[in-house]
């Protein structure tokens, strides 16, 4: 500040000052930062209760236990959404046993056995990448033509003489196409999970004289058992929620009857919402049950998901319990 | 520490001729030779990084878990070579049992961690389990006081009866040999002195090795110490003459506190 040279003390008070001056545009980025990321974090909340008020305000006075048992009736626009529940109940439960265990083998594979510096295994994990990347319709078309047009085709052609029994949209198609759309999130929490099993455990299981199939069956599963429940409650309550892939595949615009096999169509609330919101003869009737069953699938995916959390809590809770 | 006293020459267990372990291109320790006699306890001393616990993990092939690693040399176990073409580590290492630095209890039951290498071994008849799992807990000095909680977690266990249990589990599966990476490191004094205790009344049935930083300890359990410096293994002699005559400048200067 004054005259550079003049005293042995002064450079070292400037550069005390410059100190000085430094933290204080520190603390004022600190606070402008804190402000604005704030900010951000209010506007995503007040959005996140915004439309919980909306689709609440509107759609409990329509919720009541008929809803949630009856049909639907007079053309949509009176009933329930029964079959729609039972529907996704089931597409998601056939959904979860043929995709969770491919994935979960997939990630143990990845993450276990495949040598990490690999083309192939960087290939997997690429594909695993682009999966998770893929529009949701573009499954939707995948769907119709593999499992539909040419697995249910032929499964037709094969063993019922070319009558359509499988070679149509069905619960099964759905399940499946569902399957591989959930296949990324699968894959990438069960690593997660296996990347966080402590080493010392597998040397510990490796040094009693275990095998590696072993090992990874007794100790690294298990102990990652939780954080691949996880992801199977994360993909689940996906799946729940998605419409495009089964959109070709199996979902029904009206069932007046539940699902009979895995050949049928079946109804779920998400496409039924859509069908309420687009094809209604009767807008205002179908208003109240249109919030109604939004409420309903809203509140099936927090439990989901409020459930995944919990889980998860629970093996930090587990593993800080370790060391 | 009798037969070493005693100065009768006992039985080599371990025979290990030229060893040296690479991580890529750098060499981490070797070349190493020596005998290790049955039945006794073998101590490997040196400062932080002086490649001990590698050697020592070398000797059940757990250095080829980590990606990278390469040996080279021999090691034999009663003449049989473990790097031997075609021998498959997992029947070394039910031979070779460890213990590690850090209890690693598995979380499961107490009876169950005992009970985990003989049941991957084949062991399917359960009274003969439970029979095996007191034999381990009593020998490694545990049974009396988890005998009323075996179905407990072993995660509820304090750390020295965790380490104690990691010993009954090595145990239950009669390896030949024990190996030992500072097994005391992370215990308190007196959970350290059961475990010292421990390794004196179990080298009388099994050959053990231990990795240690306290020259103390291995002064108190080891009949046989190893001097490991900077990747080389300086000097190896009966404890009691490594401690008090030391033929090399540098163990000298370890021993007397001069450096590590």
């Amino acid at each position: 500040m004054t005259v550079a040279g003049s005293a042995p003390r002064a450079p070292r008070r400037t550069s005390a000052q410059r100190v000085l001056v430094r933290t204080m545009s520190n603390r004022l980025g600190d606070a402008a930062m804190a402000l604005s990321s704030g900010f951000a974090a209010l506007v995503v909340l007040a959005i996140l209760l915004l439309i919980l008020f909306d689709v609440v305000r509107n759609g409990v006075s329509h919720l009541s236990i008929t809803f949630l048992t009856e049909a639907p009736k007079e053309g949509m626009t009176a009933g329930g959404i029964f079959p729609a529940i039972v529907g996704m109940v089931e597409m998601v439960l056939l959904m979860t046993v043929a995709g969770v265990p491919v994935g979960v083998a997939t990630a143990v594979y990845l993450h276990e056995y495949a040598p990490a510096e690999a083309r192939l295994t960087r290939l997997i994990r690429i594909a695993v990448a682009n999966l998770a990347g893929v529009p949701s319709i573009v499954f939707g078309l995948f769907g119709l033509g593999f499992f539909v047009q040419f697995v249910g085709a032929g499964i037709d052609k094969v063993f019922f003489h070319g009558d359509k029994v499988y070679g149509q949209p069905a619960l099964i198609w759905a399940a499946l196409t569902m399957a591989v759309l959930t296949l990324p999130v699968v894959i990438v929490a069960t690593e997660e999970a296996l990347r966080a099993v402590p080493r010392e455990l597998r040397e510990a299981s490796l040094a009693l004289g275990a095998t590696k199939f072993q090992t990874v069956m007794h100790v690294v599963v298990p102990q990652a058992s939780a954080g691949i429940l996880t992801g199977m409650i994360l993909a689940v309550s996906r799946g729940a929620g998605e419409v495009a892939p089964i959109l070709f595949t199996g979902a029904a615009y009206f069932l007046p009857h539940l699902p009979k096999g895995l050949s049928s169509q079946f109804m779920t609330p998400s496409y039924h919402v859509y069908v309420l919101a687009t094809q209604s003869p009767d807008v205002d009737a179908t208003k109240p049950i249109l919030y109604s069953t939004v409420l309903v699938l809203l509140a099936l995916t927090f439990i989901l998901n409020i459930a995944a959390i919990v889980v998860r809590a629970r093996v930090r809770r587990q593993s800080g319990l370790q060391h | 520490m009798t037969a070493a006293a005693t100065n009768t020459t006992p039985t080599t267990k371990l025979t290990v001729r030229d060893l040296c372990v690479y991580y890529g291109e750098k060499k981490g320790v070797g070349p190493v030779t020596m005998d290790i006699a049955e039945r006794h306890v073998t101590a490997f001393i040196g400062p932080s990084g002086c490649g001990k616990s590698t050697f020592l993990r070398s000797l059940n092939r757990m250095n080829e878990l980590i990606p990278g690693c390469r040996i080279q040399g021999e090691v034999e176990l009663d003449g049989d070579a473990i790097y031997g073409p075609g021998v498959d580590p997992v029947t070394v290492r039910r031979r070779i049992g460890m213990v590690f630095q850090r209890s690693n209890p598995f979380p499961k039951s107490i009876a169950e961690n005992v009970a985990y290498g003989l049941r991957i071994g084949g062991l399917k008849d359960e009274r003969e389990i439970a029979m095996r799992v007191e034999r381990a807990l009593q020998h490694a000095a545990l049974w009396d006081e988890v005998k009323d909680r075996l179905n407990d977690n072993a995660l509820g266990l304090s750390g020295g009866q965790q380490q104690r249990l990691c010993i009954a589990r090595a145990l239950a599966v009669e390896p030949e040999v024990l190996l030992m990476d500072e097994p005391a490191s992370a215990l308190d004094p007196i959970a350290t002195a059961h475990i010292e205790e421990l390794i004196n009344e179990i080298s009388s049935d099994y050959t053990v090795v231990i990795v240690t930083h306290n020259m103390q300890q291995a002064a108190r359990v080891a009949d046989y110490t190893a001097f490991f410096y900077m990747g080389e293994l300086v000097e190896f002699d009966r404890t009691d003459v490594l401690f008090t005559k030391p033929s090399n400048q540098r163990t000298e200067d370890y021993i007397t506190g001069r450096f590590g």
